[in-house]
């Protein structure tokens, strides 16, 4: 297990975990147009962080549980006298901010909150890839277990009720999705960020998918290609590592946006 | 048996009563269409036998294990899920390839298994539909206006379709229609709905009840006249129109 002792390849395999399981869930967050859901969840992460330090428990947990939190808080408030928008709107921006003013209480603890902002991926250790890889395996086998429901309710929620599912439950089902990769990912790629790593690779694969499936799996491997690219392209300029991937991310959707134009400029 | 029964059925959507006492039930391999205005809560009450809505008061009872093929009135598929006709007709429960061609031919569609659903015209978009709700063998299929986005041919020949498909498969049909005449005549009950249950019975029962009269005027004498039982109605309405 030498590889394990570079801080390079604990990095790469943190990227690639997390690319792996956002590349499905991503694609839920865009065909369901969740992606301000995913951004609420994300920015709770760090009253997370503070909460973890404040009580000096792991930073997973305190994301994973404040995360949770707020994705249950705007699940139960949907639909009951603000719209969605307005709710995510106050949610996401309080918990960003209560998160921001707690952390500044922490005195005692020299917190970079820059590492939980935008990701401190050669910071990765192996406990931590442990922690990466079995909410990776969680995220993984709950979208396996789920997937004909949480796809049957994605296309339409009473086609979903008519078969007997409870697409309310399927939703609760993707929120915990969320909120388990929010924690695993925000030290990786941090908290600001974490759903462009989810968006984009979905939206590159758009138009080059005829299933829902292919979809996922082209995102997959956009994901993983950008992590790792990602990872090298920062070690080697010196770059911040969250950011560069993104950015790598972005190339890819460009790309993928320009080639789908001049095709269908061709077909016409 | 009855596959469903509602007794005393109440919903209540923001603050509106949607729905009040409303008592039906429907038999297995019957054909039941309910007319009403817009707003009178037909598509509420299909939704609250799927369980997609809770009854405020009442309750919708279904027979254990029974199986619904459901149309619903509108399906929009968003621009960013791609899915193709086949893919489609496998959820929530993956079917073989040659199942899935029945289905589509049986809905009159057989080419379209490679084709994507968001580009499907209106009415290909309603037989892929049917095809689909027609593949649990369903006990009881739940149509909500079903044809719209069809000219006047195509929603006969989807009605004609329905009534093969019943004889095929046996199943119970509820329907909800804004197209009378066709529907109608091709019923064995039909359940006038503004709210509440105004009158039901056998077609021609209805077409003549002064409820029914009162909800749809003499707009809907034209269409009745296509309609077999056309001969019971009493004329003095035309003189008022």
């Amino acid at each position: 297990m030498t590889g394990l002792d570079s801080f390079l390849v604990r990095a790469l395999l943190a990227g690639v975990g997390v690319a792996i399981a956002a590349a499905p869930l991503g694609c839920f967050v865009v065909w369901r147009r969740m992606a301000y859901f995913g951004d609420a969840t994300a920015q709770a992460a760090i009253l997370g962080v503070a909460l973890a330090l404040a009580f000096s428990t792991s930073i997973f947990l305190g994301v994973l549980v404040v995360s949770l939190l707020m994705a249950i808080a705007v699940f139960g408030l949907t639909g009951r006298g603000y719209t969605m928008d307005t709710l995510l709107g106050v949610l996401s921006h309080c918990a960003l901010a209560f998160g921001l003013v707690a952390a500044s209480f922490l005195s005692g603890v020299r917190i970079d909150l820059m590492a939980y902002l935008f990701g401190d991926i050669l910071a990765v250790g192996k406990n931590d890839l442990v922690v990466i890889w079995g909410g990776v395996g969680l995220v993984l086998l709950l979208m396996w277990w789920r997937w004909s429901a949480l796809l049957t309710s994605t296309l339409n929620p009473d086609l979903a009720y008519a078969a007997g599912m409870d697409p309310r439950r399927e939703q609760l089902i993707l929120t915990v999705a969320l909120a388990v990769v929010v924690a695993v990912a925000v030290k990786v790629i941090g908290a600001l960020l974490i759903v462009a790593l989810l968006i984009i690779p979905a939206a590159t694969a758009r138009p080059f998918s005829k299933t829902p499936e292919q979809m996922v799996l082209i995102a997959t491997v956009i994901g993983g290609l950008s992590a790792a690219g990602g990872l090298q392209v920062a070690y080697r300029f010196d770059t911040p590592t969250g950011p560069t991937i993104v950015c790598l991310a972005a190339v890819f959707f460009a790309v993928s946006t320009v080639g789908s134009l001049i095709r269908g400029r061709a077909m016409n | 048996m009855s596959l469903v029964e509602i007794g005393n059925l109440g919903i209540r959507l923001g603050g509106n009563t949607v729905l009040n006492d409303v008592d039906m039930h429907v038999g297995s391999g019957e054909i039941i269409t309910i007319v009403g205005p817009n707003g009178s809560g037909k598509t509420t009450l299909l939704r609250a036998i799927i369980g997609a809505i809770k009854p405020s008061m009442g309750w919708v009872k279904k027979s254990a294990g029974l199986r619904i093929g459901y149309v619903p009135q509108r399906l929009h598929i968003d621009e960013t899920l791609p899915i193709t006709v086949r893919r489609f007709l496998s959820l929530p429960r993956s079917v073989s390839d040659s199942v899935a061609q029945d289905a589509l031919a049986t809905a009159g569609v057989e080419d379209l298994g490679m084709q994507q659903m968001t580009g499907l015209s209106g009415g290909q978009f309603q037989r892929v539909l049917l095809a689909r709700a027609l593949l649990g063998r369903p006990q009881l299929l739940l149509l909500d206006e079903a044809t719209q986005g069809l000219d006047q041919p195509g929603s006969a020949a989807f009605y004609r379709q329905i009534e093969t498909v019943r004889q095929h498969i046996g199943c119970a049909v509820l329907m909800v229609s804004h197209e009378l005449h066709v529907v109608m005549a091709a019923s064995d009950r039909v359940i006038c709905l503004n709210g509440h249950i105004c009158c039901h019975g056998a077609p021609g029962q209805v077409a003549t009840a002064p409820e029914y009269r009162a909800l749809f005027g003499t707009g809907t004498q034209g269409a009745l006249a296509l309609y077999q039982h056309e001969h019971t109605h009493s004329h003095d309405h035309e003189t008022t129109a």
